[in-house]
């Protein structure tokens, strides 16, 4: 290996990080919103709502991503009507078609993972709440929604780190984040191993931080999980009785 | 001071003949019951009596298929609905008339990622929008009352069961509610831990709190209430003082349900 090639490549990579970064973010947060709106669809007891999430899941689980991101970037300006509409600014731009094939993949599995988090609060909770003359959307905001997403943390966590390898598929279509500039070194250069091995400990490198992220918002969220404080103390210091 | 509370203050609570079925079994077959204020009323009945149903009847967390429900001087209007059941026409007067009813429940279902402080102020703050401070103030009087004061910044999961249950009468308190419901509050917990939690429950009857109580302590019902009623296939087949019911029962049901 090249030690002063491979610096090299590691500061070009480092500088399309930035791209990465925003593609994954965007997908995310925007894929949050949709998620949350499929599972309040899935849970709503509305058979129109329910039957909409449930295709849409199937669909966009059941194909792979890379068909999903052909399908938006090459597929929709086939149509002249889309051609012609006011998303077109925006659909004609390979970074908002990566996004929106990212957001839209990314909803199919989270919203099944808020679903779960949902199903898992206790029925008395929710009562409990009603007895004290709570409005729905109150009992939702304040008691239901705070347990759904300490359920859901674990199982989301892991959606994030597939949705920050994930953004390497958008290199296909011509955005130059971390993969796509690793693969116009190696055009350039022919050497593989170090391009692939640099981009491969970058990714890595954000996903340990995410998941230490996610670790911490779980601990912060979940005080009534753990132990009382001064009971683990005492546990620590060998003083249980 | 003999007089019989049950004709001391005005009406708190009416209820007018309830009914209430799930699927082919009907559970209330057409219960009254008026309540007048500071009145005590334990309502006895074997399980499946109907007697948690029609608690949660009068604050409509089961919605009746017909009968009517007044608090105070609201009664909660209800409309036909398809099904030919009955639904509450306005939900947001069932909210309002909820805020003016405590529940307490036999499974406590305090909300467990809030504290007990965060549990009590909760529905005060949010519900009611009351001042934060005040109601902080008010939770610390009524944490002292129920007699859990230290435990004010644990989490609910770190309470014994007789705690969260005080937690949750606190809760329920903290409403200023005028009438309190309690739905069997003693039976999800260890027969140690059923004292703490009725010696509360006696202090505010003595207060003059207006209660409902769906209850299988026998001695409670009996010392602490001033009216007793028995429950029995969804109709009200005793009603009267502790003494009477207790001690001049026509009913044989009634008899053989104290005799266990």
């Amino acid at each position: 290996m090249d030690w002063e090639f491979t610096q090299e490549t590691f500061l070009s990579l480092v500088s399309a990080l930035p791209l990465t970064l925003a593609l994954a973010g965007t997908a995310i947060a925007l894929g949050a919103i949709l998620a949350l709106a499929l599972a309040l669809a899935r849970t709503s007891g509305i058979v129109v709502l329910d039957w909409f999430a449930r295709a849409y899941v199937f669909i966009f689980r059941g194909t792979p991503l890379l068909v999903q991101i052909f399908l938006i970037y090459y597929g929709l300006s086939q149509f002249p009507a889309v051609r012609h509409s006011i998303f077109w600014p925006v659909l004609r731009d390979a970074y908002w078609c990566a996004v929106m094939a990212l957001s839209l993949n990314t909803a199919a599995y989270a919203s099944e993972i808020i679903r779960g988090g949902l199903l898992s609060v206790p029925h008395g909770q929710m009562e409990a709440a009603r007895a004290c003359g709570m409005p729905r959307l109150m009992v939702f905001r304040r008691i239901v929604l705070p347990l759904a997403i300490r359920q859901a943390l674990p199982g989301y966590g892991n959606e994030m780190i597939s949705m920050i390898k994930a953004t390497s598929l958008a290199s296909i279509i011509t955005i130059m984040e971390v993969t796509g500039v690793a693969a116009r070194l190696i055009s350039e250069t022919y050497r593989a191993i170090e391009v692939f091995v640099v981009a491969g400990v970058i990714y890595l490198a954000i996903n340990f931080l995410l998941t230490r992220l996610v670790q911490l918002v779980e601990f912060k969220l979940s005080p009534h999980l753990r132990q009382p404080e001064n009971a683990a103390q005492a546990v620590i210091a060998g003083d249980t009785r | 001071m003999n007089l019989p509370l049950s004709t001391a203050g005005s009406l708190a609570l009416s209820v007018r003949d309830l009914h209430k079925r799930f699927g082919p079994i009907e559970v209330l077959k057409g219960i009254s019951l008026d309540a007048r204020e500071g009145e005590v009323v334990s309502i006895l009945g074997s399980s499946g009596s109907g007697k948690s149903t029609f608690l949660r009847c009068i604050n409509m967390l089961e919605t009746p298929d017909s009968g009517s429900v007044t608090v105070g001087n609201e009664t909660i209007r209800m409309l036909p609905a398809r099904n030919g059941k009955s639904k509450p026409a306005d939900i947001a007067q069932v909210d309002r008339v909820r805020s003016k009813l405590g529940m307490v429940f036999q499974s406590f279902n305090l909300w467990t990622h809030k504290t007990v402080l965060e549990n009590i102020i909760e529905a005060p703050v949010h519900v009611q929008k009351r001042p934060r401070k005040e109601c902080i103030e008010e939770a610390e009087v009524l944490l002292a009352k129920v007699g859990i004061a230290d435990k004010r910044k644990q989490y609910p999961s770190h309470l014994s069961g007789g705690q969260q249950q005080r937690a949750a009468i606190a809760r329920a308190l903290a409403m200023r509610p005028d009438v309190m419901l309690f739905d069997e509050p003693t039976s999800a917990l260890d027969p140690e831990l059923v004292g703490e939690v009725l010696r509360v429950m006696r202090s505010l009857a003595e207060e003059g709190r207006t209660m409902l109580i769906v209850t299988h302590e026998m001695g409670f019902a009996r010392d602490v209430s001033s009216r007793v009623i028995f429950l029995h296939k969804g109709l009200v087949e005793e009603d009267g003082s502790p003494k009477d019911v207790f001690e001049n029962s026509r009913s044989d049901r009634f008899r053989q349900f104290i005799k266990g």
